[in-house]
Protein backbone atom coordinates (compact mmCIF):
# COMPACT_ATOMS: atom_id res chain seq x y z
CA UNK A 1 0.00 0.00 0.00
CA UNK A 2 1.55 3.31 -1.01
CA UNK A 3 1.37 6.14 1.54
CA UNK A 4 0.04 9.28 -0.14
CA UNK A 5 2.93 11.58 -0.94
CA UNK A 6 5.59 9.62 0.95
CA UNK A 7 8.95 9.64 -0.78
CA UNK A 8 11.24 8.48 2.01
CA UNK A 9 14.73 9.63 2.57
CA UNK A 10 16.81 7.34 0.39
CA UNK A 11 20.33 6.52 1.21
CA UNK A 12 22.75 4.99 -1.24
CA UNK A 13 21.83 1.33 -1.51
CA UNK A 14 24.12 -0.94 0.42
CA UNK A 15 24.26 -4.65 -0.06
CA UNK A 16 24.74 -5.25 3.65
CA UNK A 17 21.44 -3.56 4.64
CA UNK A 18 18.63 -6.13 5.09
CA UNK A 19 15.01 -5.39 4.10
CA UNK A 20 13.33 -2.41 5.85
CA UNK A 21 16.47 -1.54 7.84
CA UNK A 22 18.05 1.92 7.80
CA UNK A 23 21.59 3.04 8.44
CA UNK A 24 21.84 4.75 11.82
CA UNK A 25 25.25 6.17 10.97
CA UNK A 26 27.50 7.05 13.89
CA UNK A 27 24.70 6.65 16.46
CA UNK A 28 24.28 3.53 18.49
CA UNK A 29 20.85 3.50 20.15
CA UNK A 30 20.58 1.86 23.56
CA UNK A 31 17.54 -0.37 23.97
CA UNK A 32 17.28 -2.47 27.08
CA UNK A 33 14.38 -3.71 29.13
CA UNK A 34 16.04 -3.73 32.52
CA UNK A 35 18.18 -1.63 34.80
CA UNK A 36 21.73 -1.41 33.47
CA UNK A 37 23.82 -3.46 35.90
CA UNK A 38 27.18 -2.48 37.38
CA UNK A 39 29.36 -5.54 36.97
CA UNK A 40 32.80 -5.86 38.49
CA UNK A 41 34.85 -7.76 35.88
CA UNK A 42 36.81 -9.36 38.74
CA UNK A 43 33.60 -11.05 39.88
CA UNK A 44 32.15 -11.73 36.43
CA UNK A 45 32.44 -15.23 34.96
CA UNK A 46 31.51 -16.82 31.66
CA UNK A 47 30.16 -20.38 31.78
CA UNK A 48 29.20 -23.03 29.26
CA UNK A 49 26.95 -25.72 30.74
CA UNK A 50 23.98 -27.96 29.98
CA UNK A 51 24.51 -30.77 27.46
CA UNK A 52 28.30 -30.66 27.39
CA UNK A 53 30.94 -33.23 28.30
CA UNK A 54 32.77 -30.80 30.53
CA UNK A 55 30.99 -27.72 31.96
CA UNK A 56 33.45 -24.83 31.91
CA UNK A 57 33.71 -21.46 33.62
CA UNK A 58 36.18 -18.71 32.77
CA UNK A 59 37.08 -15.69 34.85
CA UNK A 60 37.61 -12.28 33.22
CA UNK A 61 41.37 -12.84 33.32
CA UNK A 62 41.07 -16.43 32.15
CA UNK A 63 39.00 -15.45 29.13
CA UNK A 64 41.51 -12.76 28.21
CA UNK A 65 44.25 -15.40 28.12
CA UNK A 66 42.45 -17.02 25.17
CA UNK A 67 43.32 -15.98 21.61
CA UNK A 68 41.49 -12.75 20.77
CA UNK A 69 39.10 -12.76 17.86
CA UNK A 70 37.57 -9.81 16.02
CA UNK A 71 34.34 -9.13 14.13
CA UNK A 72 34.06 -6.33 11.58
CA UNK A 73 30.76 -5.68 9.84
CA UNK A 74 27.16 -4.63 10.33
CA UNK A 75 24.72 -5.19 13.21
CA UNK A 76 20.93 -5.08 12.80
CA UNK A 77 18.36 -4.14 15.45
CA UNK A 78 14.77 -5.39 15.14
CA UNK A 79 13.57 -1.80 15.71
CA UNK A 80 14.85 -1.19 12.12
CA UNK A 81 18.20 0.50 12.65
CA UNK A 82 21.38 -1.06 11.40
CA UNK A 83 24.88 0.02 12.28
CA UNK A 84 27.39 -0.66 9.56
CA UNK A 85 31.13 -1.16 9.76
CA UNK A 86 31.32 -2.01 13.47
CA UNK A 87 34.40 -3.54 15.02
CA UNK A 88 34.19 -5.76 18.10
CA UNK A 89 36.84 -7.85 19.82
CA UNK A 90 36.64 -10.72 22.28
CA UNK A 91 36.77 -14.49 21.99
CA UNK A 92 35.04 -16.77 19.54
CA UNK A 93 32.16 -18.82 20.93
CA UNK A 94 33.67 -21.75 19.00
CA UNK A 95 36.59 -21.67 21.39
CA UNK A 96 34.30 -21.86 24.44
CA UNK A 97 32.21 -24.65 22.94
CA UNK A 98 35.26 -26.63 21.86
CA UNK A 99 36.55 -26.51 25.42
CA UNK A 100 33.23 -27.69 26.89
CA UNK A 101 32.56 -30.26 24.12
CA UNK A 102 28.82 -30.23 23.34
CA UNK A 103 27.14 -33.63 23.44
CA UNK A 104 25.80 -34.95 20.13
CA UNK A 105 22.17 -34.40 21.21
CA UNK A 106 22.71 -30.64 21.81
CA UNK A 107 20.78 -28.61 19.22
CA UNK A 108 20.15 -25.21 20.82
CA UNK A 109 21.73 -22.66 23.14
CA UNK A 110 20.10 -20.48 25.77
CA UNK A 111 22.20 -17.42 26.59
CA UNK A 112 21.69 -15.91 30.07
CA UNK A 113 22.75 -12.48 31.33
CA UNK A 114 23.59 -11.33 34.85
CA UNK A 115 20.23 -9.50 34.85
CA UNK A 116 18.29 -12.70 34.15
CA UNK A 117 17.74 -11.74 30.49
CA UNK A 118 17.73 -14.79 28.23
CA UNK A 119 17.69 -15.47 24.49
CA UNK A 120 17.60 -18.68 22.48
CA UNK A 121 19.68 -19.65 19.45
CA UNK A 122 20.12 -22.74 17.31
CA UNK A 123 23.56 -24.23 18.05
CA UNK A 124 24.51 -24.05 14.37
CA UNK A 125 24.04 -20.24 14.48
CA UNK A 126 26.80 -19.80 17.06
CA UNK A 127 29.21 -22.27 15.42
CA UNK A 128 31.66 -21.77 12.58
CA UNK A 129 32.94 -18.27 13.39
CA UNK A 130 29.48 -16.68 13.68
CA UNK A 131 29.42 -15.75 17.38
CA UNK A 132 31.65 -14.08 19.95
CA UNK A 133 31.78 -13.00 23.56
CA UNK A 134 33.07 -9.44 23.11
CA UNK A 135 34.49 -6.86 25.51
CA UNK A 136 35.60 -4.09 23.19
CA UNK A 137 34.04 -1.90 20.52
CA UNK A 138 36.17 0.15 18.14
CA UNK A 139 39.20 -0.57 20.26
CA UNK A 140 37.60 0.74 23.49
CA UNK A 141 36.20 -1.25 26.42
CA UNK A 142 32.52 -2.03 25.83
CA UNK A 143 30.43 0.48 27.81
CA UNK A 144 27.87 -0.63 30.41
CA UNK A 145 24.97 0.62 28.31
CA UNK A 146 26.07 -1.55 25.41
CA UNK A 147 26.52 -4.65 27.55
CA UNK A 148 29.92 -4.14 29.16
CA UNK A 149 31.99 -5.64 30.50
CA UNK A 150 31.06 -8.41 28.05
CA UNK A 151 28.19 -9.30 25.74
CA UNK A 152 27.33 -11.99 23.26
CA UNK A 153 27.69 -11.01 19.60
CA UNK A 154 25.76 -12.89 16.91
CA UNK A 155 25.73 -10.34 14.10
CA UNK A 156 23.93 -12.54 11.56
CA UNK A 157 20.75 -12.30 13.66
CA UNK A 158 18.73 -9.35 15.00
CA UNK A 159 20.64 -7.76 17.83
CA UNK A 160 18.40 -8.80 20.73
CA UNK A 161 20.06 -12.22 20.25
CA UNK A 162 23.41 -10.63 21.15
CA UNK A 163 22.69 -10.71 24.89
CA UNK A 164 24.21 -7.84 26.88
CA UNK A 165 26.00 -8.70 30.14
CA UNK A 166 26.12 -12.37 29.09
CA UNK A 167 27.37 -14.80 31.72
CA UNK A 168 26.24 -18.24 30.61
CA UNK A 169 25.56 -20.38 27.55
CA UNK A 170 23.44 -23.46 28.26
CA UNK A 171 23.28 -26.22 25.66
CA UNK A 172 19.90 -27.89 25.23
CA UNK A 173 18.40 -30.66 23.10
CA UNK A 174 15.38 -28.44 22.30
CA UNK A 175 14.56 -24.80 21.65
CA UNK A 176 13.59 -22.90 24.80
CA UNK A 177 12.27 -19.38 24.34
CA UNK A 178 14.16 -16.52 25.93
CA UNK A 179 12.91 -13.17 27.19
CA UNK A 180 11.82 -11.39 24.00
CA UNK A 181 10.91 -14.65 22.30
CA UNK A 182 8.33 -15.28 25.05
CA UNK A 183 7.08 -11.76 24.40
CA UNK A 184 6.22 -12.23 20.76
CA UNK A 185 9.59 -11.96 19.02
CA UNK A 186 10.84 -14.53 16.54
CA UNK A 187 12.69 -17.67 17.66
CA UNK A 188 15.44 -17.32 15.03
CA UNK A 189 15.44 -13.61 14.07
CA UNK A 190 17.13 -13.63 10.65
CA UNK A 191 17.19 -10.01 9.39
CA UNK A 192 17.46 -11.11 5.75
CA UNK A 193 14.15 -12.93 6.10
CA UNK A 194 12.67 -10.14 8.28
CA UNK A 195 11.91 -12.56 11.10
CA UNK A 196 10.89 -9.93 13.65
CA UNK A 197 7.86 -11.47 15.35
CA UNK A 198 6.33 -14.90 15.81
CA UNK A 199 4.92 -16.11 12.54
CA UNK A 200 7.18 -13.98 10.30
CA UNK B 1 13.57 -10.43 34.98
CA UNK B 2 10.69 -12.68 35.77
CA UNK B 3 8.70 -14.28 33.01
CA UNK B 4 5.50 -12.61 31.95
CA UNK B 5 2.64 -14.60 30.51
CA UNK B 6 2.92 -14.77 26.76
CA UNK B 7 0.79 -12.28 24.91
CA UNK B 8 -0.56 -12.95 21.45
CA UNK B 9 1.87 -12.31 18.59
CA UNK B 10 1.14 -9.14 16.63
CA UNK B 11 -1.08 -9.86 13.67
CA UNK B 12 -0.18 -9.06 10.07
CA UNK B 13 0.10 -5.54 8.65
CA UNK B 14 -3.32 -3.88 8.66
CA UNK B 15 -4.77 -0.66 7.30
CA UNK B 16 -6.00 1.81 9.88
CA UNK B 17 -7.96 4.94 9.03
CA UNK B 18 -6.94 8.26 10.56
CA UNK B 19 -10.05 9.40 12.46
CA UNK B 20 -8.60 12.38 14.35
CA UNK B 21 -5.49 14.51 14.00
CA UNK B 22 -4.33 16.95 16.66
CA UNK B 23 -1.11 18.93 16.89
CA UNK B 24 -0.87 19.58 20.64
CA UNK B 25 2.55 21.22 20.30
CA UNK B 26 4.58 22.38 17.32
CA UNK B 27 6.25 19.40 15.64
CA UNK B 28 4.00 16.81 17.30
CA UNK B 29 0.87 14.93 16.35
CA UNK B 30 -1.65 12.86 18.25
CA UNK B 31 -3.13 10.52 15.66
CA UNK B 32 -6.31 8.63 16.51
CA UNK B 33 -6.79 5.60 14.32
CA UNK B 34 -9.68 3.33 13.59
CA UNK B 35 -8.70 -0.33 13.26
CA UNK B 36 -11.72 -2.62 13.19
CA UNK B 37 -11.29 -6.01 14.86
CA UNK B 38 -7.96 -5.11 16.39
CA UNK B 39 -6.11 -7.33 18.89
CA UNK B 40 -6.71 -5.97 22.43
CA UNK B 41 -3.66 -4.21 23.89
CA UNK B 42 -2.35 -3.39 27.34
CA UNK B 43 -0.95 0.00 28.38
CA UNK B 44 2.76 0.10 27.53
CA UNK B 45 2.48 -1.73 24.23
CA UNK B 46 3.32 -0.14 20.90
CA UNK B 47 2.45 -0.33 17.23
CA UNK B 48 4.72 -0.16 14.20
CA UNK B 49 3.78 2.27 11.44
CA UNK B 50 5.05 1.52 7.92
CA UNK B 51 5.19 4.10 5.16
CA UNK B 52 5.63 2.95 1.59
CA UNK B 53 6.58 5.05 -1.45
CA UNK B 54 5.07 4.45 -4.90
CA UNK B 55 8.10 2.38 -5.94
CA UNK B 56 7.89 0.10 -2.91
CA UNK B 57 10.57 1.77 -0.77
CA UNK B 58 9.40 1.38 2.84
CA UNK B 59 10.33 2.71 6.27
CA UNK B 60 8.83 1.59 9.59
CA UNK B 61 9.05 2.96 13.14
CA UNK B 62 7.49 2.06 16.50
CA UNK B 63 5.17 4.34 18.49
CA UNK B 64 3.72 3.79 21.95
CA UNK B 65 -0.02 3.90 22.42
CA UNK B 66 -1.53 6.66 24.54
CA UNK B 67 -5.00 5.13 24.39
CA UNK B 68 -6.56 2.80 26.92
CA UNK B 69 -7.72 -0.64 25.82
CA UNK B 70 -11.32 0.53 26.33
CA UNK B 71 -10.89 3.39 23.81
CA UNK B 72 -12.64 2.57 20.52
CA UNK B 73 -9.73 4.24 18.70
CA UNK B 74 -5.94 3.74 18.88
CA UNK B 75 -4.01 6.88 19.79
CA UNK B 76 -0.38 7.32 18.77
CA UNK B 77 1.68 10.31 19.84
CA UNK B 78 4.46 11.27 17.45
CA UNK B 79 7.22 13.79 17.94
CA UNK B 80 9.04 15.00 14.85
CA UNK B 81 12.71 14.16 15.13
CA UNK B 82 15.46 16.18 13.52
CA UNK B 83 16.63 14.21 10.52
CA UNK B 84 13.67 11.84 10.97
CA UNK B 85 12.24 9.90 8.06
CA UNK B 86 8.87 8.65 9.30
CA UNK B 87 8.06 11.16 12.05
CA UNK B 88 7.99 14.28 9.81
CA UNK B 89 5.46 12.58 7.54
CA UNK B 90 3.27 11.63 10.51
CA UNK B 91 3.43 15.08 12.11
CA UNK B 92 3.10 17.14 8.93
CA UNK B 93 1.57 15.22 6.04
CA UNK B 94 -1.04 12.93 7.57
CA UNK B 95 -4.63 14.10 7.20
CA UNK B 96 -8.03 12.97 8.36
CA UNK B 97 -9.22 9.98 6.37
CA UNK B 98 -5.74 8.84 5.32
CA UNK B 99 -4.93 5.16 5.58
CA UNK B 100 -1.88 4.08 7.54
CA UNK B 101 -0.34 0.65 7.51
CA UNK B 102 0.21 -0.51 11.09
CA UNK B 103 1.09 -3.67 12.99
CA UNK B 104 0.64 -4.53 16.63
CA UNK B 105 0.18 -4.48 19.51
CA UNK B 106 3.79 -5.35 20.31
CA UNK B 107 5.64 -5.86 23.58
CA UNK B 108 4.89 -8.10 26.53
CA UNK B 109 7.29 -6.77 29.15
CA UNK B 110 6.68 -3.06 29.55
CA UNK B 111 2.96 -3.55 30.16
CA UNK B 112 0.65 -2.87 33.09
CA UNK B 113 -2.48 -4.92 33.75
CA UNK B 114 -4.25 -2.04 35.51
CA UNK B 115 -4.52 -4.00 38.76
CA UNK B 116 -1.15 -4.56 40.43
CA UNK B 117 0.55 -1.65 42.23
CA UNK B 118 2.61 0.33 39.73
CA UNK B 119 4.93 3.32 39.81
CA UNK B 120 5.65 4.84 36.41
CA UNK B 121 8.32 7.43 35.63
CA UNK B 122 8.44 9.01 32.18
CA UNK B 123 10.53 11.67 30.49
CA UNK B 124 9.58 13.67 27.38
CA UNK B 125 7.66 11.53 24.90
CA UNK B 126 8.38 8.65 27.29
CA UNK B 127 5.22 9.75 29.12
CA UNK B 128 3.02 8.43 26.30
CA UNK B 129 2.67 4.86 27.63
CA UNK B 130 2.05 6.39 31.08
CA UNK B 131 -0.96 8.20 29.62
CA UNK B 132 -2.31 4.85 28.47
CA UNK B 133 -1.78 3.51 32.00
CA UNK B 134 -3.56 6.50 33.53
CA UNK B 135 -6.52 6.23 31.17
CA UNK B 136 -6.75 2.48 31.79
CA UNK B 137 -6.71 2.99 35.57
CA UNK B 138 -9.39 5.66 35.27
CA UNK B 139 -11.54 3.29 33.23
CA UNK B 140 -11.08 0.41 35.67
CA UNK B 141 -11.40 2.57 38.79
CA UNK B 142 -7.91 1.56 39.96
CA UNK B 143 -6.26 4.99 40.10
CA UNK B 144 -5.18 4.24 43.69
CA UNK B 145 -2.78 1.58 42.35
CA UNK B 146 -0.91 3.83 39.94
CA UNK B 147 1.64 6.50 40.90
CA UNK B 148 3.20 8.70 38.25
CA UNK B 149 6.17 11.01 37.93
CA UNK B 150 6.89 12.82 34.67
CA UNK B 151 9.62 15.09 33.43
CA UNK B 152 10.32 17.44 30.53
CA UNK B 153 12.38 20.53 29.93
CA UNK B 154 9.37 22.87 29.98
CA UNK B 155 5.64 22.41 30.50
CA UNK B 156 5.06 23.15 26.82
CA UNK B 157 7.32 20.22 25.94
CA UNK B 158 5.49 17.76 28.21
CA UNK B 159 2.97 15.76 26.16
CA UNK B 160 -0.44 15.41 27.84
CA UNK B 161 0.70 17.78 30.62
CA UNK B 162 -2.80 18.74 31.82
CA UNK B 163 -4.09 15.20 31.82
CA UNK B 164 -1.04 13.89 33.71
CA UNK B 165 -1.20 16.69 36.29
CA UNK B 166 -4.92 16.06 36.79
CA UNK B 167 -4.06 12.39 37.31
CA UNK B 168 -1.84 13.32 40.25
CA UNK B 169 1.51 12.97 38.52
CA UNK B 170 4.59 14.53 40.09
CA UNK B 171 5.76 16.97 37.41
CA UNK B 172 9.45 17.89 37.21
CA UNK B 173 10.55 20.55 34.72
CA UNK B 174 14.29 20.77 34.22
CA UNK B 175 14.42 24.24 32.58
CA UNK B 176 11.39 26.02 33.95
CA UNK B 177 10.07 26.94 37.39
CA UNK B 178 6.55 25.58 37.85
CA UNK B 179 3.43 27.46 38.93
CA UNK B 180 3.41 25.43 42.15
CA UNK B 181 6.77 26.91 43.14
CA UNK B 182 9.09 24.08 42.15
CA UNK B 183 12.29 25.57 40.78
CA UNK B 184 13.77 24.35 37.52
CA UNK B 185 15.73 21.14 37.88
CA UNK B 186 15.83 17.47 37.15
CA UNK B 187 13.69 14.92 38.95
CA UNK B 188 15.31 14.09 42.30
CA UNK B 189 15.08 11.13 44.63
CA UNK B 190 13.12 13.11 47.24
CA UNK B 191 10.33 13.60 44.69
CA UNK B 192 10.16 9.89 43.91
CA UNK B 193 10.47 8.74 47.52
CA UNK B 194 6.75 9.23 48.39
CA UNK B 195 5.78 7.14 45.35
CA UNK B 196 7.73 4.05 46.38
CA UNK B 197 5.49 1.28 47.72
CA UNK B 198 6.21 -2.35 48.61
CA UNK B 199 5.51 -4.91 45.89
CA UNK B 200 5.11 -2.31 43.14
CA UNK B 201 6.35 -2.81 39.62
CA UNK B 202 8.32 0.21 38.39
CA UNK B 203 8.05 1.40 34.81
CA UNK B 204 10.68 3.78 33.49
CA UNK B 205 10.30 5.23 30.00
CA UNK B 206 12.27 7.86 28.12
CA UNK B 207 15.55 8.54 26.39
CA UNK B 208 18.52 6.34 27.28
CA UNK B 209 19.92 9.13 29.47
CA UNK B 210 16.61 9.72 31.24
CA UNK B 211 16.02 6.00 31.78
CA UNK B 212 19.46 5.55 33.31
CA UNK B 213 19.01 8.58 35.59
CA UNK B 214 15.52 7.59 36.74
CA UNK B 215 16.56 3.97 37.33
CA UNK B 216 19.50 5.14 39.42
CA UNK B 217 17.16 7.30 41.55
CA UNK B 218 14.89 4.32 42.18
CA UNK B 219 17.82 2.11 43.18
CA UNK B 220 19.02 4.88 45.52
CA UNK B 221 15.62 4.66 47.20
CA UNK B 222 16.11 0.95 47.79
CA UNK B 223 13.97 -0.35 44.93
CA UNK B 224 14.91 -3.87 43.83
CA UNK B 225 16.38 -3.65 40.29
CA UNK B 226 14.40 -6.71 39.25
CA UNK B 227 11.18 -4.78 39.96
CA UNK B 228 12.11 -2.11 37.38
CA UNK B 229 11.01 -2.41 33.77
CA UNK B 230 12.63 -0.04 31.33
CA UNK B 231 11.63 1.19 27.89
CA UNK B 232 14.28 3.31 26.20
CA UNK B 233 13.59 5.36 23.15
CA UNK B 234 16.42 5.04 20.71
CA UNK B 235 17.27 7.66 18.15
CA UNK B 236 14.95 6.47 15.44
CA UNK B 237 13.01 8.88 13.35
Amino acid sequence: MASRGFLGRRRPAREDLPPAQYDVGADWPVLTAEVTPRIDPERWTMSVDGLVEEPRTWTWAGLHEQPESEYQGPIHCVTTWSKLDTRFAGVSVDLLLDAARPRPEATHVLATSTTGYTTNLPLEQVRGGQAWVVWSFDGQPLSRDHGGPARLLVPALYFWKSAKWVTRLTLLDHDERGFWERNGYHDLGDPWREQRYHGD
Amino acid sequence: MTATPSLPAPGPWRRAVVAEVRHPHPRTAALRLELPGRVPHLPGQHYVVRLTAEDGYAAARSYSLASAPSDPLLELFVEELDDGEVSPYLTEAVELGDELEIRGPIGGWFVWDGQSPAVAVGGGTGVVPLVAMLRHARHLGTLDRLRLAVSARTLAELPYADELAAGGAVVALSRQASASGRSAGRLIAAELAPLVVPDATYFVCGSAAFATGASDLLLELGVDPTAVRVERFGASG
